[in-house]
């Protein structure tokens, strides 16, 4: 099985002797509040799903990330990974410093070390991560409302912060277990945060031809307005799994974070989480991780010439669609007919026919997948 | 070492001339003094680093992967 990014799998959560030694001295300990968004990082790290990340970024690898999309070790990173405060939350904490992170009812959540506390610029971190300083960018827009401030250090797991979807919440260690236990060494990974429409499942099911497993991984947390909601994206997979999928070669499972649209930045940053949870392919479709026109449609393909060391191969997919001479569903390197034959999978009128309470097309959608969206009186992000 | 107990420790493995004569060229200004020698540093290499292969595989306890595989089966991942 290909080993994790920078070859050790992070674990930060503390012995529970520690974490009880820790919890009889809260009080000496200042603390900060962070956001939900901020919660997934820390559990993220903690269990290994940024290796070879150990903490927040200090400032060297802040900026050698956003010059280089590397860390100081060398190691391929495609943005920062950071922690932001204000003035007035670190008015009585100093480097070198130990500090509690807590959810927002104040629950103890890691201990941090603090190596630094740093100030940035908010449009270098925006256009160096995002290209653009578009506040129509939804990235953009988060890190223009970050705190002025950045702290940077390890932390060290005391409470893991709840799980959206206990039950299919699979850390890297336990993928690991689950494709050795069942015999696969090759896994190819499926990122996604809508439901699965009929492209999608040939997607995955030609890159799944080639490999052992396939691992459908759906990002989970905070979205753009007019997303799918995460439930509906979780369900839908579901019932596609039982009831069109070979049960022993898929595994669904959620990636908790927030969508940062960076597009080709963004498929390395996936990449790199994938490989975390043992798989050595992963799909890239066109505009991955995209959002509006701010990237390119094939973006997200050219980036990862330039990462050969990354580990992970990219299964790079062009556009598909459901032909009407071939009968089947075709992308444009296997099809020979002309635009007027193909019946395209845009998300767009996927949508409409949902918003206007119809099921899309049967070449379009599976009529379960439909069914199980149109259950919801709104299944969009609002 | 007397011939008895060479038997004991080495045994004649088989290798096909050809690759004897390339390990001949490479061999030279080494200061490896025979082919045997050269090849056995080369094995050895070669083990050692399947073994290191082998043992990052196993990134885990047997006692961690049996908890994993118990929260698995909990979970209906595994049987």
């Amino acid at each position: 099985m290909i080993k994790p990014h920078g070859n050790t799998l992070i674990n930060k959560e503390l012995p529970k002797f520690e974490k009880e030694r820790i919890k009889g001295e809260i009080n000496e300990f200042e603390k900060i509040k962070v956001r939900p968004e901020t919660l997934k990082v820390i559990k993220n790290i903690s269990f290994g799903v940024f290796s070879p990340l150990g903490g927040f970024m200090n400032e060297n690898d802040y900026h050698y990330v956003l010059d280089t999309m590397y860390l100081e070790n060398n190691i391929a990173w495609p943005f920062p990974i950071t922690l932001d405060v204000s003035e007035e939350e670190i008015k009585n904490i100093e480097v070198d410093q130990k500090i509690i992170l807590t959810n927002s009812s104040a629950t103890p959540i890691a201990l941090m070390s603090v190596e630094t506390i740093y100030d940035y610029d908010k449009k270098q971190f925006a256009e160096k991560t995002y290209g653009t300083l578009d506040q129509n960018h939804p990235g953009v827009n988060s890190v223009f409302n970050y705190k002025e401030k950045l702290l940077g250090g390890e932390i060290f797991l005391i409470n893991e912060p709840k799980s959206t979807f206990p039950d299919i919440d699979l850390k890297p260690i336990e993928t690991r277990v689950l494709f050795k236990e069942k015999g696969w060494d090759k896994v190819v990974a499926f990122q996604t945060r809508n439901p699965p429409h009929m492209g999608h499942e040939y997607v995955q099911k030609a890159g799944l031809t080639y490999v052992d497993g396939l691992f459908i991984n759906p990002v989970i947390g905070k979205k753009k307005i007019g997303d799918f909601l995460d439930e509906v994206i979780i369900n839908a997979y579901k019932v596609l799994i039982k009831e069109y999928y070979p049960k022993n070669r898929v595994v669904l499972s959620t990636f908790e974070t927030e969508m940062r649209y960076a597009g080709p930045k963004e498929a390395i940053f996936h990449a790199i989480v994938r490989k975390n949870f043992g798989c050595d392919h992963i799909i890239i479709g066109r505009d991955h991780a995209g959002v509006g026109d701010f990237y390119g449609p094939y973006d997200a393909h050219k980036i990862f010439d330039n990462f050969p060391d990354l580990g992970i191969d990219p299964i790079k997919f062009r556009s598909f669609s459901r032909c009407s001479k071939c009968n089947s569903v075709v992308n444009d390197k296997i099809c020979p007919h002309p635009p007027e034959m193909q019946n395209f999978f845009a998300g767009r009128k996927i949508r409409e026919a949902l918003q206007s309470g119809n099921s899309p097309d049967l070449e379009v959608m599976r009529p379960e997948v439909a069914k199980v969206i149109l259950e919801y009186e709104n299944p969009f992000v609002s | 070492m007397t011939e008895d107990e060479y038997k004991v420790k080495y045994t004649t493995v088989s290798i096909p001339k050809p690759l004897v004569i390339k390990i001949k060229e490479r061999m030279k200004g080494t200061g490896f003094a025979s082919v045997s020698s050269y090849v056995t540093y080369v094995l050895r290499q070669v083990l050692s680093s399947i073994e290191e292969e082998e043992r990052s595989k196993q990134a885990f306890t047997k006692e961690e992967e049996e908890k994993v595989k118990q929260r698995l089966r909990d979970l209906g991942y595994i049987d």
